[in-house]
C-alpha cells in the first residue's frame, strides 16, 4: 500500500465515518458455519436489531438442534440450547414467566417443520408473543444433507439420491402459509439473506416483528429463505444462484401476514 | 399447627404446589393424575399469580419447565406414565443442564397404554435414567397423602440445593384417596434468581446460557464427572428411610409407597401371629438407602420385597444386601395392589414353610 | 464538488473466503488473495479505491468480518487546473 492510501485510510477509517461495524451484541468468537451460509448473516442481522432497539439486556434466544444450536456461543445476549424441534416450548416457558421480557427462537426448516411442528403449531395458536426465526435451506445441514419438510420437489439430498419424488416422500411444507392462518399468529414474513437488499429488508422484519412483540401483538414468524453451500454441494454463489432460481419461486419472498392496519 | 384438610392426593400435591411459591407449573391431561391441572387452574393464578399452562403434549409440557426453570423459576409438571415416558428426552436435557425443577408421576399399570389403575412399574425409569445418558433424579416415594404435601417442599428444596431435576414417584391410589392433610403456610414466591438463570444479560456482566450440549469429548467427561460426584454428595447426605420394628427383627418385609404401607400392615399381622417381622420403607428411591439394607441385612433371616410391579427395587435391594441374607420378592401388577393377606401368606411359604 | 471516499477494512483472519462480497460489490472493489490465512482461507481483499462506503459487502458477509468507512469530502473546484493538467 502507498504512503498516500495509507494516510487516506488513517484519515477516512475512523469512528465518525462508521458506515456499518460488527455490532456488540455477537460475541468475537468465530463462526463455525461453512463459508458462505447464510445462518451468520441472519445471526449478525437480529443482532444488530437486539443492538439498535438497546435490548440486549432484556432478551433470551432459544437454539435448538441443528446447524444453529451453537447460536449462544455468537449471540451475546442470554440463550438457551434446546432439544431438536422443541424451541417453541421452551420460549413458551420462559415467556409466560417474564412477559416483559423480548423471547426468540432461532430454528431451521427440520426442527420448526417436522420434529417440531406440534410445538410450532401450538405456539403460534396460543399466541405466545415470541419471535421465530425460521431459517430454510431446504435441506438438514448439521446431519450433513439429508431430506428436509422443505426440501424441493425433485431437489437431491442423501436421503432422496434420486430427487424428492412427492409421490411417496410428500411435498415440501410451506409452514409459514400454514401458520398465518392461525388467528393466534400476528405477522409471518418470508425474507432471504443472499443479496444486499434482502439482508436490509430482513432487518426491517426482525425491526418489526420485534416491535410486535414489544406492543404484544402476538407471534411473528421471519422464516428466511437460504442456503447450504456445502450440503447442496456448491460453491457459496452458486448457492445463492440456487437460491435465486429455484428456492424463491417456489417460496416467495415477502409479507403473508401482518398485523391488522399495518 | 398449619390448616388441616380431607384432601385427594392429587389436589393436596396441587395445593402443596401453590404454597410452595410454584412460579409456574405446565402440564398436559393424563388419568390418574388430571386433577392437578384441573385444580390449579381454578385456584392457583388468582392466589399467587402462579402460571399454569396446558401444554399441547407431554413433550412440550416438560420442554416449556426446561425454559422456565432455565430462566430462573421455581416450576413443576405431572404427569402418569405414558406421559412420563413422553417426557423422558426432556428430563435428560434438564438433567444435562442441571436445572432444578420438580416432577410427579403418579404411576399407572403398563407396558404401553397400560390401565389406569395403580402400579410402582415405573421404578426403573424414575431411578435408573429413564432418558438417555447417565443421569439421575432425585426420587421420593409418598406413601400417604400428607407425603404428597411434604414432599412437594421438600423436593423443591432437593432440586434447588443440588440444581437437579426431582421427582414425586406416586401413584394412582395415592393420588386418588382422601386422607386428613396438615397443610404447611403460603410461602414466598421468589423474587431472586441464581447467577446462571438466563432470564436477560444484566447490565454489564456476561451473558449466560443454558445448554447441555459439549462436543468436546474432554469437556463431556468433565461435566459427566462432576454430575457423578454430585449424585454421590446426594448418596452422602440425603438419604430418607423410614424404618418399623427393626430392633428385635429376624425378617424384613420392604417395598416403598402404598406398598411399604401395605406392608407394614402385614408385618403387623405376622407379629401377632409371633413371627418378628420388621419394615423397611425408603423415602428416597435416589439416592437409595443401600447403608440400611446392609446392616440390617447382618440381623435378619430373610427380606420380603413388595411392589406393584414385576420386581425393580428388588434388585436395589439385592446389590445393597450384596448376599448376605435372602431377598424374596412378591408383586402384582397390572393395577392390582396386594392385599396385607397375601403378602403374610407370601411370607410364610417362603421363609417359615421354605416353600420356593 | 463533493468525492466519496470509502473504505473497508477486513478482518483477513477470520474471513472463510466465501465470495459473496465480491460479487455483491457494485465499483469490483474486492477480490480473493493468493495467499492464505491461518485457517487455510484464500481471503478478501480491497483490490482499487474506487469504493463508496456503500456497505453491500458487509451486509452479505456471513462472518462479519468487514467495517466499512465514508467520508464525504468537499473540494474546491480548480477546474482549469486540472484542463492544462491533462493538456
Amino acid at each position: 500500500m502507498s504512503d498516500i492510501e495509507m494516510l487516506e485510510m488513517d484519515d477516512v477509517c475512523i469512528k465518525e465515518n462508521e458506515m456499518y461495524y460488527k455490532p456488540s451484541t455477537l460475541t468475537d468468537t468465530p463462526m463455525h458455519y461453512c463459508p458462505g451460509c447464510g445462518h451468520g448473516t441472519a445471526h449478525k442481522v437480529l443482532m444488530e436489531v437486539v443492538e439498535e432497539m438497546g435490548i440486549e439486556n432484556d432478551i433470551i434466544g432459544v437454539a435448538p438442534v441443528g446447524c444453529s444450536v451453537f447460536a449462544y456461543h455468537y449471540m451475546n445476549v442470554d440463550m438457551q440450547q434446546a432439544a431438536h424441534g422443541r424451541a417453541c416450548a421452551v420460549a413458551t416457558g420462559i415467556k409466560r414467566c417474564y412477559p416483559e421480557r423480548f423471547v426468540f427462537t432461532y430454528q431451521g426448516d427440520g426442527d420448526l417443520a417436522a420434529i417440531g411442528t406440534a410445538e410450532t403449531i401450538h405456539a403460534a395458536n396460543r399466541g405466545e408473543n415470541i419471535l421465530v426465526v425460521f431459517i430454510n435451506n431446504g435441506i438438514y445441514g448439521m446431519t450433513s444433507g439429508q431430506m428436509a419438510p422443505t426440501t424441493l420437489p425433485g431437489m437431491v439430498s442423501t436421503t432422496s439420491p434420486f430427487g424428492r419424488d412427492v409421490a411417496t416422500m410428500g411435498h415440501p411444507l410451506k409452514i409459514s402459509e400454514l401458520l398465518a392462518q392461525l388467528p393466534g399468529v400476528a405477522y409471518v414474513t418470508r425474507q432471504s439473506v443472499h443479496e444486499a437488499n434482502n439482508v436490509k429488508r430482513t432487518k426491517k422484519a426482525f425491526a418489526k416483528a420485534l416491535e410486535y412483540q414489544k406492543r404484544g401483538l402476538g407471534f411473528c414468524l421471519v422464516e428466511i429463505v437460504t442456503n447450504c453451500p456445502s450440503n447442496w454441494k456448491m460453491t457459496p454463489l452458486q448457492s445463492n444462484k440456487f437460491v435465486t432460481d429455484k428456492m424463491i419461486p417456489f417460496y416467495p419472498l415477502g409479507d403473508i401476514k401482518v398485523p391488522e392496519g399495518k | 399447627m398449619g390448616e388441616i384438610k380431607l384432601m385427594k392426593g392429587n389436589e393436596a400435591l396441587s395445593e402443596a404446589m401453590i404454597r410452595a411459591g410454584c412460579d409456574a407449573y405446565f402440564g398436559y391431561p393424563i388419568t390418574p393424575q388430571s386433577e392437578v391441572l384441573e385444580y390449579l387452574a381454578i385456584h392457583a393464578h388468582a392466589r399467587t399469580g402462579m402460571v399454569v399452562l396446558q401444554a399441547e403434549s407431554e413433550v412440550a409440557a416438560i420442554n416449556m419447565i426446561y425454559g422456565a426453570a432455565g430462566a430462573g423459576k421455581r416450576v413443576m409438571t405431572t404427569s402418569s406414565s405414558p406421559g412420563m415416558s413422553l417426557m423422558q428426552e426432556g428430563i435428560s436435557y434438564i438433567a444435562g443442564a442441571e436445572l432444578p425443577c420438580l416432577l410427579a408421576n403418579v404411576v399407572r399399570g403398563g407396558p404401553g397404554l397400560g390401565t389406569i389403575q395403580p402400579s410402582q412399574a415405573d421404578y426403573f425409569q424414575s431411578v435408573k435414567g429413564g432418558g438417555h445418558g447417565d443421569y439421575k433424579l432425585i426420587v421420593l416415594a409418598p406413601s400417604t397423602v400428607q407425603e404428597m404435601v411434604d414432599f412437594v417442599k421438600l423436593g423443591f428444596e432437593l432440586a434447588e440445593k443440588y440444581r437437579n431435576p426431582a421427582m414425586i414417584l406416586t401413584d394412582g391410589a395415592i393420588g386418588q384417596m382422601m386422607e386428613k392433610v396438615e397443610l404447611f403456610d403460603q410461602m414466598p414466591r421468589k423474587t431472586e434468581y441464581p447467577d446462571w438463570a438466563t432470564n436477560g444479560k444484566p447490565k454489564g456482566k456476561e451473558r449466560r446460557y443454558i445448554t447441555s450440549l459439549h462436543i468436546q469429548p474432554e469437556l463431556m467427561e468433565e461435566i459427566n464427572v462432576r454430575l457423578q460426584a454430585k449424585y454421590a454428595v446426594m448418596e452422602e447426605e440425603e438419604v430418607l428411610c423410614q424404618t418399623h420394628y427393626v430392633d428385635d427383627a429376624e425378617y424384613l418385609f420392604t417395598g416403598f409407597g402404598l406398598g411399604a404401607r401395605i406392608c407394614l400392615k402385614a408385618a403387623e399381622m405376622a407379629r401377632e401371629n409371633g413371627y418378628k417381622v420388621g419394615v423397611v420403607r425408603p423415602i428416597t428411591l435416589f439416592p437409595f438407602p443401600k447403608k440400611v439394607y446392609s446392616e440390617l441385612a447382618d440381623k435378619v433371616k430373610g427380606i420380603l420385597d413388595v411392589e406393584m410391579n414385576a420386581g425393580q427395587m428388588v434388585e436395589d435391594v439385592r446389590l445393597s444386601v450384596n448376599g448376605k441374607t435372602p431377598v424374596e420378592f412378591y408383586g402384582r401388577m397390572g393395577g392390582i395392589i396386594a392385599s396385607p393377606e397375601e403378602i403374610y401368606d407370601k411370607f410364610i411359604s417362603t421363609f417359615i414353610k421354605g416353600e420356593k | 464538488m463533493a468525492k466519496v471516499i470509502g473504505k473497508i477494512i477486513i478482518d483477513i483472519e477470520h474471513c472463510k473466503g466465501c465470495e459473496l462480497c465480491v460479487e455483491s460489490c457494485p465499483h469490483d472493489c474486492i477480490s480473493i488473495a493468493d495467499t492464505i490465512n491461518a485457517k487455510g482461507y484464500q481471503y478478501a481483499i480491497m483490490v482499487n479505491d474506487h469504493c463508496t462506503g456503500c456497505v453491500n459487502c458487509a451486509l452479505v458477509c456471513p462472518d462479519a468480518v468487514i467495517s466499512v468507512y465514508r467520508k464525504v469530502v468537499r473540494e474546491p473546484k480548480p477546474a482549469k487546473i486540472k484542463e492544462v493538467e491533462i493538456s
